[in-house]
C-alpha cells in the first residue's frame, strides 16, 4: 500500500502515535484499576475519565493555538502548559 | 441499581469504526500532515513545522473571515430558531391541513443546496428577478452583487427559507410528544398561553432545540455551496465566509499547507461548539 500521497512526516505520524497510546493506555487504566464511572467534578459537569482525556487534548490544542497566536515563543512552553493543564483536568474536573 | 454490564457489544461497532477511518480520519490525517509542510506539487513535500499555523492565526484574511461567519450563524440562528418555533406552534395539531403543512415545510429541505443557490441567485437579480425587481420598483436600493448589505440581506434569506422548515420540524414532532395530561393541568390551574408555552413546551422542546440548534450551526459553520453560488464571496469579501476562503486557499492557491492549518483550526473550533454545547445541554441529566 502506497501511503506517499498522505505525506508523512515523523512529527505527525509521531503525534498520532502519542493519541493511539493515551487511548490504549486508558483502556488498561481501566482494566487494571476500573474507576472511570461519572465523577461530579469542579466545573459542575459529570465526567468519565474518557471525557477527562477529550477534555486535556482539546484544551491543549486551544492552548497551543494561543501560544502561537500570541506569543512568539518555542512551542514547547505550550507544551508544558498543556501537560500541567491535563494533570489538573484529571485531578479535578 | 446493578445493571450486567457486557462490553462486548462494542465488537459491533467494529465495521462503522472502519467506514468511519476510511472517510474521516485518514483524510484528517492527510490534512493534518499537509498543515506542517509546504509543498510546490510533484508530492514533494518540506517540512515547516508550526509556520502555517502562526502565519493563518495571524492573517487578517483568516480573522476576516472568521467574523463574518460568526457574525452569520449567529443572525441565522437568532432568527430561525425562534421563528422554527413560533410557525410549529401554530401549525395545525392533526388533520389533513397538519399534512400538509408538514409536505409544504419539507419542500425547502429536499432542494440540493447548488440549487438553492441559483434560484435565490435569479429570484434575487435586481433587474429581472422577482425579488430584486419587487423591491427596486418599492424604491429600495438593491442589488446583491454590489452592494454588501444586500448581498448579506439575500444570503441571511436564503438560509432562513431553506432551513427554518428542519428547527419547525424538529420542534413539532417534540410538541407532538408532549403529553395531555400536562395541558390539562394547565387548564385546570387556569395558566396562560404564554405560561404553558414558557413551563411546559419550552422545557419539553428543550432536548430537539438543542438537536436544531447543533445541526443549524455545524450545518451554517461550514456553509459553501449556497453563499457561492449566490455571491461568490462578493460583493469583494464581504460574503467569504470560512469555507470558501478555505477552498480559495486550497484550490484557487494551491496553499495546502496553509489550507490544511486553516481546516485544522476550523475543525478545533467546531469540535469545541459542540462538545460545549451538548455538555451544557446535557447537564444534570442521566446520559
Amino acid at each position: 500500500m502506497d501511503l506517499s500521497w498522505m505525506a508523512w512526516t515523523w512529527q505527525t505520524a509521531a503525534f498520532f502515535i502519542f493519541i493511539g497510546l493515551a487511548i490504549l493506555a486508558m483502556g488498561l487504566w481501566e482494566k487494571i484499576e476500573p474507576g472511570g464511572a461519572p465523577r461530579h467534578g469542579v466545573l459542575g459537569l459529570d465526567t468519565t475519565r474518557g471525557d477527562r482525556l477529550f477534555i486535556s487534548l482539546l484544551g491543549s490544542a486551544y492552548i497551543h493555538l494561543g501560544w502561537l497566536a500570541f506569543t512568539g515563543a518555542p512551542l514547547w512552553g505550550a507544551t508544558i502548559i498543556s501537560v500541567v493543564f491535563a494533570l489538573a483536568v484529571f485531578r479535578w474536573v | 441499581m446493578n445493571k450486567t454490564q457486557n462490553n462486548k457489544a462494542w465488537f459491533l461497532v467494529l465495521p462503522v469504526l472502519a467506514i468511519v477511518s476510511l472517510n474521516a480520519i485518514v483524510p484528517l490525517m492527510t490534512v493534518v500532515n499537509y498543515s506542517v509542510q509546504e509543498t510546490f506539487g510533484n508530492n514533494l513535500f518540506f517540512f515547516e513545522g508550526v509556520r502555517w499555523f502562526r502565519e493563518v492565526l495571524d492573517s487578517e484574511r483568516f480573522q476576516d473571515s472568521l467574523l463574518r461567519q460568526f457574525s452569520f450563524t449567529g443572525i441565522i440562528l437568532a432568527i430561525e430558531i425562534p421563528l422554527g418555533v413560533a410557525i410549529a406552534l401554530s401549525m395545525p395539531k392533526k388533520g389533513i391541513w397538519a399534512s400538509v403543512c408538514l409536505v409544504l415545510m419539507s419542500l425547502p429541505l429536499l432542494i440540493p443546496w447548488n440549487v438553492v443557490g441559483a434560484m435565490w441567485n435569479i429570484f434575487a437579480l435586481p433587474d429581472i428577478g422577482l425579488l430584486g425587481y419587487t423591491l427596486n420598483a418599492m424604491g429600495f436600493d438593491y442589488n446583491f452583487t454590489r452592494q454588501a448589505i444586500s448581498a448579506w440581506f439575500t444570503v441571511i434569506l436564503m438560509d432562513v427559507w431553506h432551513w427554518t422548515s428542519l428547527v419547525v420540524l424538529l420542534a413539532y414532532a417534540g410538541l407532538r410528544s408532549i403529553d395531555d395530561s400536562y395541558y390539562q393541568a394547565a387548564r385546570i390551574d387556569g395558566a396562560s398561553k404564554w405560561a404553558v408555552f414558557l413551563y411546559i413546551q419550552l422545557p419539553k422542546l428543550k432536548h430537539v432545540l438543542t438537536l436544531a440548534f447543533l445541526l443549524r450551526f455545524i450545518d451554517s459553520f461550514m456553509i459553501y455551496t449556497e453563499p457561492f453560488v449566490l455571491t461568490g464571496g462578493g460583493p469583494g469579501n464581504t460574503t467569504t465566509f470560512l469555507s470558501i476562503d478555505l477552498v480559495k486557499s486550497a484550490l484557487g492557491e494551491f496553499n495546502l499547507g496553509a489550507a490544511g492549518a486553516m481546516s485544522l483550526i476550523y475543525f478545533l473550533m467546531t469540535l469545541l461548539v459542540c462538545w460545549l454545547f451538548y455538555t451544557l445541554a446535557m447537564r444534570g441529566e442521566e446520559r
